[in-house]
């Protein structure tokens, strides 16, 4: 059901300079705070960042699911190269679940308890292909065959309580790539779920993707589900994207300070565990007490007076690669000759 | 299904039997002798031994039960120590009445209820939603006899307002008292219904409110549910379930009989039955009017345990 194919278009997704906040009383808490990122048609680009980065806000509000007291203050969401943020509502639904479509970090709170599975698949294929009940069913117990759960036409008649953890996660799938969307998002999908079951998943989204050749926009907080799915990675601190690389390069040639702590906080399993665990310091700073100049600087073991006086811009280099970052720029005060991997080693 | 409804009509067994005996102590535990209220004011000892005789009050506890309850099973409830007439017919005579006004008055509760809390919820915190908690405080709060009263003065007697008042000024629309007709029905459901809606309203708004945070309604939404599917469908469905435990709770006190209001209305059901009988000491009324609306309340409660399951599938009686 997706529109005709336009052509001008690279991305399938395009964020550019998206602002989001949340307004209480007498503080405006920037959740997310001038992000931009673009995933190529058919790829899959991982959004990494601690708790609190903003990561589940940028994915919400692609769908515009932002609610109150939340609201998208500015920026641009392109998507196919048009901007949802001048959609209607009525337009915007004709894009939820048909051409974007979203699965959740919870599989067992995400699916409505009162409708069996069947139902909730075959709601998709109602609102928009407009299938009578019967074809939707039939659609559905494709679609769970399609995700891998065994005996289908017993488990279409089912509740989602009558399901395992990883079983509801893939009736999310099936729900989510029920009308073949252009780009999913998946918000923190394998999470809540055990490890043999979250390889699971991952497979099935990697398998399900170059089947259907759509874009994914993976958000995660683990660099193993990473280097395992995501073509491109985007690490997100405090509303800012810090670094957009390849995934290769991610993991040969870290370059922000934040990124290669994460990395290094990653334990190895042939590293020397007798000592303590690498960490990065400090904490995530509260926003009604956001830092002035770099955000990351309070916690980096390099920051000069120029990282804490003032917010250096995301800067693009000949590879397409990004890094928000002064020690990469001209202007740099500190050390000429610093190397952010071994000094963060020494310093963890 | 049929199996679970079968395991919980034989729990309702003991419950039963408990409500029996309460009954049946009734007669023995109130002050006063029935067969001296029967016989009447300085009636010769004689009289009252025989009174007794008939009743079967000199037999022991035990068996006076066991009478009462294998006669009750029959249908046969005594006789009327006012009316002369079987207590299941005065009964039967009442019942459809009382029935009705709790049928009439739920429906106007949940209706209006519902479409209260579900605008309460869906426009939280805004002027329309305090507007109607605070209505529904009120008619929380609001004795049903004060009511019934306020009702009659205004919509049945009329007051003579200066002909300037608009819609206010001698409204004398609907009957005072009694039942049957569409005028006499209006004001006796209103003064019920007003108390179990605004029960019911703000019910609904917690459980709504409750529902609509939850990731399931973030999933429908994000799968392009129109909004006014996922508050009717998605939502309300989920929301019901706590809704439909107060509705029956309120419908089965209904049943009981209205006592207050029926007194008010002049309305001729169970309430009233039982208020007039109180007053005359007739034992055997009492006794089988509080049985029956037992009855109602346990029929109601397993009614509504059904509903349950149909709502919520997860819910198991093991």
């Amino acid at each position: 059901m997706t529109g005709a194919p336009n052509p001008s278009y690279d991305n399938i997704l395009e964020i550019k300079n998206l602002q989001t906040s949340f307004f209480t009383k007498d503080l405006e808490v920037k959740a997310v705070d001038g992000v931009s990122f673009n995933i190529p048609k058919g790829k899959v680009l991982g959004v990494v960042g601690e708790s609190g980065s903003g990561k589940s806000i940028t994915s919400l509000s692609i769908l515009r699911l932002i609610e109150e007291p939340g609201k998208i203050k500015g920026g641009e969401i392109l998507f196919k190269g048009e901007n949802l943020l001048d959609k209607s509502e009525a337009q915007m639904r004709k894009i939820r679940g048909n051409e974007i479509s979203m699965i959740f970090q919870e599989p067992m709170t995400s699916l409505n308890p009162t409708f069996t599975v069947g139902q909730q698949i075959s709601e998709s294929f109602r609102i928009h292909e407009g299938l009578g009940k019967k074809e939707a069913k039939k659609k559905s117990i494709e679609m769970l065959k399609l995700v891998g759960i065994p005996s289908p036409e017993k488990r279409i008649n089912q509740y989602p309580f009558e399901l395992s953890g990883g079983m509801r996660q893939r009736v999310m799938i099936a729900i989510a790539l029920a009308c073949n969307p252009d780009l999913l998002i998946a918000d923190e999908p394998t999470t809540a779920l055990d490890v043999t079951i979250q390889a699971q998943i991952l497979d099935l989204m990697k398998e399900l993707q170059e089947k259907l050749d759509m874009g994914i926009l993976l958000i995660t907080h683990d660099l193993g589900v990473v280097a395992e799915t995501c073509d491109y990675v985007a690490v997100m601190y405090c509303g800012k994207v810090v670094e957009f690389t390849d995934k290769k390069t991610l993991f040969t040639e870290p370059k922000h300070p934040y990124t290669v702590g994460l990395m290094q906080s990653v334990p190895q399993h042939d590293q020397d565990v007798d000592g303590d665990l690498a960490v990065i310091r400090g904490s995530v700073p509260s926003p009604a007490d956001m830092p002035q100049g770099c955000r990351f600087a309070p916690r980096c073991p390099f920051a000069t007076d120029l990282c804490r006086n003032k917010l250096p811009d995301l800067e693009t280099d000949e590879e397409g690669n990004q890094i928000r970052c002064w020690i990469y720029s001209d202007e740099w005060d500190g050390d000429p000759e610093v190397n952010v991997h071994e000094q963060s080693k020494s310093t963890s | 299904m049929i199996q679970f409804i079968i395991r919980r009509i034989l729990q309702t067994i003991p419950v039963l039997i408990g409500v029996s005996i309460l009954v049946f102590s009734m007669m023995h535990l109130v002050p006063g002798d029935p067969a001296q209220v029967i016989a009447g004011e300085g009636a010769p000892q004689e009289q009252i031994e025989n009174i007794r005789e008939r009743l079967g009050l000199n037999d022991p506890l035990p068996t006076q039960y066991l009478n009462y309850v294998t006669s009750a099973v029959q249908g046969d409830l005594g006789t009327s120590m006012r009316s002369g007439r079987d207590v299941s017919a005065e009964i039967g005579a009442r019942f459809w009445v009382t029935v009705e006004l709790a049928i009439y008055s739920t429906i106007l509760a949940v209706f209006l209820g519902l479409i209260a809390g579900i605008i309460s919820a869906t426009r939280k915190y805004t002027a329309i939603d305090t507007t109607i908690m605070i209505v529904a405080l009120f008619g929380l709060s609001m004795p049903n006899f004060w009511l019934g009263l306020m009702l009659i003065q205004w919509f049945a007697i009329g007051i003579d307002l200066p002909s300037w008042v608009p819609f206010f000024n001698n409204t004398a629309w609907f009957s005072p008292s009694g039942w049957g007709s569409f005028s006499q029905i209006v004001l006796p459901v209103i003064t019920l219904g007003t108390g179990s809606a605004a029960i019911i309203a703000r019910m609904t708004r917690s459980s709504m409110l409750d529902v609509i945070g939850s990731d399931y309604i973030r999933t429908a939404r994000a799968k392009g549910v129109k909004e006014q599917i996922v508050i009717y469908r998605h939502a309300l469905k989920n929301a019901l379930i706590p809704i439909v435990t107060v509705v029956g709770l309120q419908f089965g006190g209904l049943l009981g009989g209205a006592v207050l209001t029926e007194s008010v209305f002049a309305v001729n059901g169970m309430g009233k039955l039982i208020i007039d009988s109180i007053q005359a000491r007739d034992f055997p009324v009492v006794q089988g009017t509080v049985l029956v609306a037992s009855l109602l309340f346990i029929l109601v409660n397993l009614i509504v345990d059904v509903a349950y399951r149909f709502l919520n599938k997860r819910i198991d009686l093991d």
